[in-house]
């Protein structure tokens, strides 16, 4: 008997159907037209058809942010493979299970300068997780699981894998095997924390007086909040959140102090750098959080758990470093914490709350609207909030907006908030909220954005319409690139250096073009009754342009090269 | 400090460049870098030189060992070592004199003549990075340097300790 033989691209289709992907984010081309062919003849994976790769890549990236799958990316060589690169670096940063299918020219023209051909390989190296030269047609289901094995496993990341189109032909033909339970000699996260290291984490923990945990996006990406919860709880400590980690723990729970970092809150930022004990959990003390890593926290003895050793002792010196999973590690620390009767020091931690109420009671994070003047932009997304009962999936782009979005939407789960936090890549997001929107259909999907970001994919507004995706987008709309103008009001002498747009186009126009509804908000009184229209309307998208204060600050924010709680509170107004 | 790291890893097609951009990309130092793949063709053995404080090198075995085609890495100047470099050297050896003396100071190094021209000799010599330098001073005091080349070191653990999958 024969054995069946398949093609590549059949070969390509059959592995992505083994591992159960629903959806391909992608844009077709010269080198991939086999895996197209293979595509449009199965239908157990949907192909979602992008206007630019570098939206396939974002929306691949917001699909794989609110449903934990990994996702999937195809495009043709060349210019199609480099158009993915900035959202191959946005899930990188992030963490972001991803794997990239690109095409690449006949492996006899490789190195030739071929029509379209670019070393995609090459070009990603610095940005990606792994990545694979396919040259085998028998190798490709195998490395294809691979591919899927190394971007959801450890710390994620994207993934990229080349596929020469001579391997993807119908003439080329093999027979199919994927070993889907992979296992490779030089890659083996680890898993479990080290029980030394646990116990010792257990011992500082009882001797704090003042602790601090400060949990980031690793615990999304594991799904461990509820382990988080139970462990705050547990510890009766206070809770700071990055802004990758923000919906870890509740953003209304009562242990919960606001994000930390540049735009963190006054009590969390004041909490870290008065905290005795600080226990960090899959956060990566990344530059935004710390400020001048020289004034750091003088008195903390730090706990990291991460599961990447090299995020450990990077930036911030970790006296007890734990390396594994987090939601693993954290059990550990609770069964740990349980085995040696762990009590909290009740009187200790009454004068450490007494402190962060203090802090917290002054209210620094805060606005002022005043009836008839301009709409705030914290005002819009207080709005938002109310309207969507804190429920709604909210992707960001990169601004103001997206501190705004951060402080003023307590974020009730995780996965809820979708932004491009470590890359910080305006244009990311409405691709993620399109991604999010296909996962969750009945879900309300906010895209909140700003004049600059919407303008860097708002051709995706024609994917939306035709794969009927009706996100609303909130375009805080202040005629400027708001942060860019923030700092050069507070660091260039108000020089406005190409901060301001002055040809915006009628965003409400644009979107009903695209065949959207477009609504215009530009006073207080209609604020909150044009908002509930937008989201009542559920089978079309709607483009809200709301026109804010162009002239208002995110505060707090931290004075440069000064410690975490060197932060300006308001406008001329240090903490 | 300097420092000789061994790595172990997949030979596979991008493993070396994946460590040459480790390496420029978090800005690392690489004084010398030898590759070649092992009695088991399956693996590749890399040997760097590196030049770093306590925390940049735990940054680059961390960051070494957290590329995926990485097996293993170790730091070979925390415990007894062998190293060892390879240098092949030409040299003027014009006239009696100078040939003389080359050969003498090539005999003192244990180094050997490998191959003579009308005008020149060529000298092979292996030992530490240190013997290298002070052969090649040597030279310079006495002929003229035409051309040279070092292999980069490499090294391996005393003893029964063994880097191996």
């Amino acid at each position: 008997m024969t054995k069946e033989l398949f093609t590549g691209a059949e070969m390509v289709v059959k592995a992505l159907s083994a591992l159960k992907v629903k959806y391909i984010f992608g844009y077709p081309g010269g080198s991939v037209l086999d895996l197209y062919d293979a595509i449009f003849q199965q239908d157990e994976i949907e192909h979602i058809l992008v206007r630019h790769e570098q939206a396939a890549t974002h929306m691949a990236d917001g699909y794989s942010r609110a449903t934990g799958e990994v996702g999937v990316v195809l495009a043709t060589s060349g210019p199609g493979a480099t158009n993915c690169v900035t959202g191959i670096a946005t899930a990188y940063m992030d963490s972001i299970p991803m794997v990239v299918l690109a095409g690449q020219v006949p492996t006899t023209l490789i190195g030739n300068d071929a029509f379209q051909e670019t070393d995609i390989v090459g070009c990603t190296r610095p940005i990606i997780k792994h990545s694979f030269n396919c040259r085998d047609l028998a190798d490709i289901p195998n490395v294809i699981a691979k591919a899927f094995y190394i971007a959801s496993t450890g710390r994620p990341g994207p993934v990229v894998v080349e596929l020469p189109k001579d391997l993807l032909i119908p003439q080329n033909k093999a027979e199919f095997a994927i070993e889907l339970d992979v296992k490779m000699r030089s890659y083996n996260p680890n898993v479990k924390g080290h029980p030394k290291q646990i116990r010792k984490a257990v011992k500082t923990i009882n001797e704090a007086k003042k602790l601090v945990v400060y949990s980031g996006g690793g615990i999304v990406l594991s799904d461990a909040s509820e382990l988080l919860t139970t462990l705050v709880e547990t510890l009766k400590a206070p809770i700071t959140n990055t802004l990758m980690g923000l919906g870890g723990i509740s953003g209304t729970h009562e242990n919960f102090v606001g994000m930390l970092g540049m735009h963190g809150s006054f009590e969390a930022n004041k909490t870290m750098a008065n905290a005795d004990v600080i226990l960090a959990l899959g956060a990566r003390f990344d530059d935004r959080v710390t400020n001048n890593v020289e004034k750091f926290c003088p008195n903390a003895t730090i706990i990291h758990v991460d599961i990447d050793p090299t995020s450990i002792s990077k930036t911030i010196n970790a006296h007890v470093p734990v390396v594994g999973l987090v939601e693993v590690v954290m059990q550990q620390l609770l069964d740990e914490l349980a085995a040696t009767n762990f009590t909290p020091d009740e009187e200790a931690l009454a004068d450490w709350w007494q402190q962060i109420h203090l802090w917290r009671d002054m209210r620094h994070v805060g606005y002022k609207q005043v009836a008839g003047e301009k709409i705030k932009p914290q005002r819009v997304v207080e709005a938002m909030y109310k309207i969507t009962n804190g429920e709604a999936y909210v992707a960001s782009d990169v601004g103001q907006h997206q501190m705004f979005a951060a402080q003023y939407y307590p974020f009730a789960k995780p996965r809820q908030w979708i932004n491009s936090g470590g890359a910080g890549t305006m244009g990311f997001g409405l691709p993620a909220a399109m991604g999010v929107k296909l996962a969750f259909p009945d879900k309300h999907v906010i895209c909140i954005t700003g004049d600059g970001s919407i303008q860097m994919n708002i051709q995706e507004l024609s994917t939306c319409l035709q794969y009927n995706l009706p996100v609303v987008i909130v375009a805080l709309n202040n005629r400027s690139l708001g942060m860019v103008r923030q700092w050069q009001d507070m660091v260039y002498g108000g020089r406005h250096s190409s901060s301001y747009m002055e040809s915006l186009p009628d965003f409400t126009k644009i979107a009903e073009a695209y065949g959207h509804v477009g609504i215009k908000i530009d006073t207080l009184d209609e604020l909150d009754s044009k908002l509930a229209q937008a989201f009542s309307i559920k089978n079309k998208l709607v483009f809200v342009d709301v026109l804010v204060d162009e002239k208002e600050h995110v505060y707090p924010m931290h004075i440069r090269q000064g410690g975490i709680d060197d932060m300006w509170v308001e406008k001329g107004v240090k903490a | 400090m300097r420092h000789i790291l061994s790595i172990l890893l997949e030979n596979e097609p991008g493993a070396l460049s994946r460590i040459v951009g480790l390496f420029s990309q978090r800005a690392f130092n690489i004084e010398s870098l030898t590759v070649a793949p092992t009695d088991d063709n399956t693996l590749s053995r890399i040997t760097i030189a590196t030049i770093g404080d306590d925390k940049v090198l735990e940054q680059i075995v961390k960051q070494v060992n957290k590329l995926v085609d990485v097996i293993k890495i170790t730091d070979l100047t925390e415990r007894k070592h062998v190293e060892r470099e390879l240098l092949l050297v030409k040299v003027v050896a014009m006239n009696d004199k100078s040939r003389t003396e080359v050969k003498r100071i090539s005999d003192i190094f244990r180094g050997a003549i490998v191959d003579i021209g009308k005008q020149i000799y060529t000298i092979e010599l292996t030992g530490s990075s240190d013997k290298l330098n002070a052969f090649i001073e040597t030279l310079n005091n006495e002929t003229e340097i035409i051309e040279s080349v070092r292999s980069g070191c490499v090294g391996i653990a005393r003893g029964e300790k063994a880097l191996r999958v």
